[in-house]
C-alpha cells in the first residue's frame, strides 16, 4: 500500500491500522500525534483505524522551540 | 501603605496560576540535558516547546525532549513556530493538544516572512478566531501595535505576547512606549515574546509592569545557558518588585541631595 507519511511517500505492507503502521515505523510506544488526512486520529483509536491507499499521514511530537 | 499600593497577585493565565513569571522555551540548546538544567535553573513553570515530524527509522530508545522536560512537572506550552498561514498553525495546535492529551493551552504564533520572522497579524487574528472556537486557550505572539492586542483580547485571547524585538534578535525592547501603551490598556496578561537578549532587558519588560516575559535565545544562546537562566530569574523578579514598589520619579536637576545639606562642616 502506498502512503504518504510526514510528506514522504511510502509502501508500507502489513500495516492496515494506523497502530500498525505507528508499530512498523518503530514508533511504538513513543509519545506522538497522529493526523490522517488532515483529521486528528485520537490515540485511543489507533489501533481501530483503518488506513486505505493514498492516505496522507503524519507523525508528530514535541521537540525543543520557543 | 497607601490603598492605592501596587497588590502583587500571581500570574493568571486561562484560569491557572502561576509563581513565575519567566516563561522559557528550549530550543536551540546543545542538547536536551541543557535544556533541562537551564530550564530547572530559571525556575519557569511554563515552558514552550515545539510540534515537529517524527523522524521515520529513528532508533526506538532515541531520548525525547519530553523525558526532560516532564509535562507532569511544568505547564507546556505547544508553540506554533514556523507556520505561516492560520490553517498550519491551528492544525499544529490540534496535533499538540493530541500530543500532550487534551491539553488546551498554546502559543500561537503566525510568521509574515522568513528573514524577519515577523508576525503576519491578519493570519493570527483568523487562527485565533479558530482556536478560540475549538475550546483553546490561546496565548498569541504579536506585534507591538496596541490595536491588534486589543482586538486580539476582545476575542478572547488568555494573554497576549508582543514582541520586544525580533524573534532571536536580543534587540530587547526597541519600542517601550508603545509596550506601555499595550499595557496600560490590557485586562489580560501582557507578555514580552521575543528579542529579550539580557537580564536587563527583562527587568525593564517588568518595570513597566509586564506580566511575565518569553525568554529562549538570550539564555541558550549564552556562554553558559545555566547560569544565564538563574540570572534571567532574578531580573524578572527584580523587575517585578520594582513594578510593586513604584519608581522615583524623574528630575530634571539632582536638586535633592541624598545627604542632607544642613550640618555640614564648612571653612
Amino acid at each position: 500500500m502506498q502512503l504518504t507519511i510526514n510528506g514522504e511517500s511510502r509502501a508500507v505492507d502489513q500495516a492496515a491500522t494506523v497502530a500498525e503502521l505507528i508499530d512498523r515505523l518503530g514508533l511504538a510506544n513513543r509519545r506522538l500525534a497522529v493526523e490522517l488526512n488532515e483529521m486528528i486520529v485520537p490515540r485511543s483509536r489507533h489501533a481501530e483505524t483503518a488506513l486505505s491507499e493514498g492516505d496522507h499521514i503524519e507523525i508528530v511530537h514535541a521537540i525543543g522551540g520557543g | 501603605m497607601s490603598a492605592d499600593t501596587r497588590l502583587d497577585r500571581p500570574l493568571t493565565i486561562a484560569g491557572q496560576t502561576f509563581g513565575s513569571r519567566l516563561l522559557v522555551g528550549t530550543g536551540k540548546y546543545r542538547d536536551f540535558d541543557e535544556a533541562g538544567r537551564a530550564v530547572e535553573a530559571s525556575g519557569a513553570e511554563i515552558v514552550t516547546v515545539a510540534v515537529r515530524r517524527s523522524n521515520i527509522g529513528q532508533s526506538p530508545d532515541e531520548p525525547s525532549l519530553l523525558d526532560v522536560i516532564s509535562p507532569e512537572r511544568y505547564t507546556l506550552l505547544p508553540n506554533t513556530a514556523g507556520c505561516f498561514n492560520a490553517r498550519d498553525a491551528v492544525r499544529t495546535c490540534q496535533l499538540a493538544r493530541e500530543l500532550l492529551d487534551g491539553h488546551s493551552l498554546v502559543k500561537l504564533e503566525v510568521l509574515g516572512d522568513e528573514q524577519t520572522l515577523y508576525p503576519n497579524v491578519i493570519e493570527t487574528v483568523n487562527a485565533a478566531r479558530t482556536l478560540i472556537d475549538d475550546g483553546f486557550s490561546v496565548m498569541v505572539y504579536t506585534s507591538d501595535d496596541p490595536i491588534v492586542a486589543a482586538e486580539l483580547e476582545s476575542m478572547g485571547c488568555s494573554a497576549v505576547m508582543p514582541l520586544g524585538s525580533l524573534i532571536g534578535s536580543g534587540h530587547g525592547l526597541l519600542n517601550p512606549h508603545s509596550l506601555s501603551l499595550i499595557i496600560e490598556a490590557a485586562n489580560v496578561p501582557i507578555l514580552v515574546d521575543a528579542g529579550i537578549g539580557t537580564p536587563s532587558d527583562a527587568s525593564l519588560a517588568m518595570e513597566m509592569g509586564c506580566d511575565g516575559v518569553l525568554v529562549n535565545s538570550a539564555i541558550a544562546h549564552a556562554r553558559q545557558p545555566v547560569m544565564m537562566a538563574g540570572a534571567m530569574r532574578k531580573a524578572v523578579e527584580a523587575g517585578r518588585e520594582a513594578w510593586l514598589a513604584e519608581r522615583m520619579p524623574r528630575k530634571t536637576y539632582a536638586a535633592e541631595p541624598s545627604s542632607p545639606m544642613a550640618g555640614r562642616i564648612s571653612s
